[in-house]
């Protein structure tokens, strides 16, 4: 565990280094903030108070934390491992005496831990000043929200990581991570909310792990959902995390008994 | 090595131009030379168009009208937007990633050949499939063409015919700037990001559904919705918003025009500024 810890560490401070990246992102998420609660409050008022559940402040609090949480979330994820396989240098992460997707997952959890606050708050403070956030006052919603980030920030990393594994059986896995970044950016509610989907999409969006890496933090958070209703969203997202982790630790055992690693 | 496909006279001075078909030909061919990842990126590529599309469509059925736009409307600014955006990304989209050739040493490389540094950068990358999202954009315009019962003038022929170049050229100008921008700003590249993409974003939506402050900025500072959102106006004979009135519909052009040479104008400092990683 202890080396689980010191990796988690090591990518904290890896990632603290990189201020003006941090800067330019939470600038970045701010600018496309203001864009998307215009879009949405716009169509709110045309609609005359709410769509989807979401009435205009709901929506505007709804965008501020997805943009907050974008990037400790993992959105974006990284293709570190893919590049590792490609070089031939996964012959040493898989030679260590650490399980390989616990080690990236750690260090994952270390790079969120960093986003957060310089990542996160300055869209939060922009969207304080620019629309208003509609915030629980009681401590249940930051509780299970926490639980719920740390959740999704762990489906995140396993998505990505299930992708970054097919370059154990294909050269490159640029088309499937592709696709998979399409998918996932609509699904998971980044873009509008699923609630905001027509009937079938929303159907098909609930029946896929995606709402449980965005939706699911940044509604709980928010204090949408009452208690029960909370904690049943949380224990979705534990389900889907114990089915990636399942695909994710097979891929792993039968990729690298395929893995060929040229020269030395 | 004797080509019977060379008919070029060997002794002929060889321009810009002449090298400019090489190299996009020698990309082409290379690309199309894997046909089954070719064809998957192209298909990623026109996947990407339709979720952009689903975006919209998810706001827009919820409503009557969203910006005071139809559905089919907002399509035509959807698919204008589109199509300029994919030109321009196929174009320059190499640039937004500058910091990466910068850090990397490849522009040293590029440097001490004896051709200009943007037009190795425009052919280095030249990604055909990134024609997955013209093809869609282009596919997504002419459906909302003929859905928007448009009353056809000469004039508004002329501007749908200008108005995707001008777009073009106008997120061609921003690429660039990004471009130069990590020259100075080497982690910065999210921060063109805002100005690309959310160039982008803003492009493709209906401008008046925008904050005012927002509509400003990306009218005048940015010109993101003189790419598809202003022509549409003029197209559609629609009224514009207090900070996109419907007359902006003519300043695609110009401010392409404007764009590109402050743009080019930035590039070249940042080139000169330019002292070596030390590779």
């Amino acid at each position: 565990m202890r080396a689980y810890w010191e990796l988690a560490k090591s990518s904290f401070r890896r990632h603290s280094t990189y201020r003006t990246a941090a800067v330019a992102g939470a600038f970045t998420n701010s600018v496309f903030g203001l864009i998307r609660a215009s879009l949405l409050l716009s169509a709110i008022t045309t609609a005359g108070g709410a769509i989807g559940g979401y009435s205009a402040m709901e929506a505007a609090t709804y965008v501020w934390l997805g943009q907050a949480l974008l990037a400790p979330l993992g959105l974006f994820g990284n293709t570190e491992l893919a590049s590792r396989v490609k070089s031939g240098d996964i012959a040493v992460d898989l030679s260590r005496s650490v399980n390989l997707t616990a080690s990236y997952w750690a260090q994952d959890l270390g790079r969120a831990a960093f986003d957060v606050l310089p990542r996160g708050l300055p869209p939060l403070i922009v969207g304080a000043l620019v629309t208003g956030l509609a915030m629980p006052g009681s401590p249940g919603p930051y509780l299970l929200g926490f639980v719920s980030i740390v959740a999704a920030v762990s489906l995140n990393f396993l998505g990505f990581f299930a992708i970054n594994l097919l370059s154990f059986w294909v050269l490159e896995i640029r088309g499937f991570w592709m696709l998979y970044m399409v998918v996932m950016n609509l699904l998971s509610g980044f873009l509008v909310p699923v609630t905001w989907f027509p009937g079938w999409l929303l159907d098909f969006a609930r029946a896929t792990p995606f709402p449980s890496m965005l939706q699911t933090p940044v509604d709980i958070l928010a204090g949408r959902t009452d208690g029960g209703e909370s904690l049943a969203m949380v224990g979705v997202q534990f389900l889907w995390l114990a089915v990636l982790l399942v695909i994710v630790q097979m891929m792993v055992r039968f990729g690298s008994r395929r893995l060929v690693v040229q020269g030395g | 090595m004797a080509s019977p496909r060379v008919t070029r006279d060997p002794h002929a001075r060889v321009t810009n131009l002449v090298l400019l078909k090489l190299l996009v030909s020698a990309r082409l061919r290379s690309q199309l030379a894997y046909r089954g990842s070719f064809l998957s990126d192209v298909a990623g590529q026109v996947l990407l168009g339709v979720t952009e599309f689903v975006e919209l469509y998810a706001i827009v059925h919820n409503v009557s009208t969203f910006g005071g736009m139809t559905l089919a409307q907002t399509l035509v600014v959807f698919g204008l937007a589109s199509v300029a955006f994919a030109l321009g990304d196929l174009l320059m989209g190499e640039t937004d990633s500058m910091s990466e050739t910068i850090r990397s040493g490849k522009l040293e490389v590029l440097l001490v050949r004896p051709l200009p540094v943007l037009l190795q950068l425009a052919t280095s990358d030249f990604q055909l499939r990134r024609v997955g999202r013209l093809l869609f954009g282009a596919a997504a315009l002419v459906v909302a063409l003929l859905l928007a019962d448009i009353q056809w003038d000469p004039a508004k022929i002329l501007l749908a015919t200008i108005t995707p170049l001008a777009g073009a050229a106008i997120f061609c100008a921003l690429f660039l700037g990004a471009g130069a921008m990590q020259f100075w700003i080497l982690d910065g590249r999210q921060f063109a990001n805002a100005f690309t993409y959310g160039g982008r974003y803003v492009a493709s939506m209906p401008g008046a559904a925008l904050f005012f402050p927002i509509q400003i900025f990306f009218t005048f500072v940015i010109p993101a919705t003189l790419v598809a959102y202003a022509p549409s106006l003029v197209i559609l004979d629609l009224d514009g918003p207090a900070g996109i009135p419907a007359w902006t519909g003519w300043l695609g052009l110009p401010a392409a025009v404007v764009l590109s040479g402050l743009m080019l104008l930035l590039w070249r400092a940042a080139i000169k500024k330019y002292t070596g990683a030390g590779g």
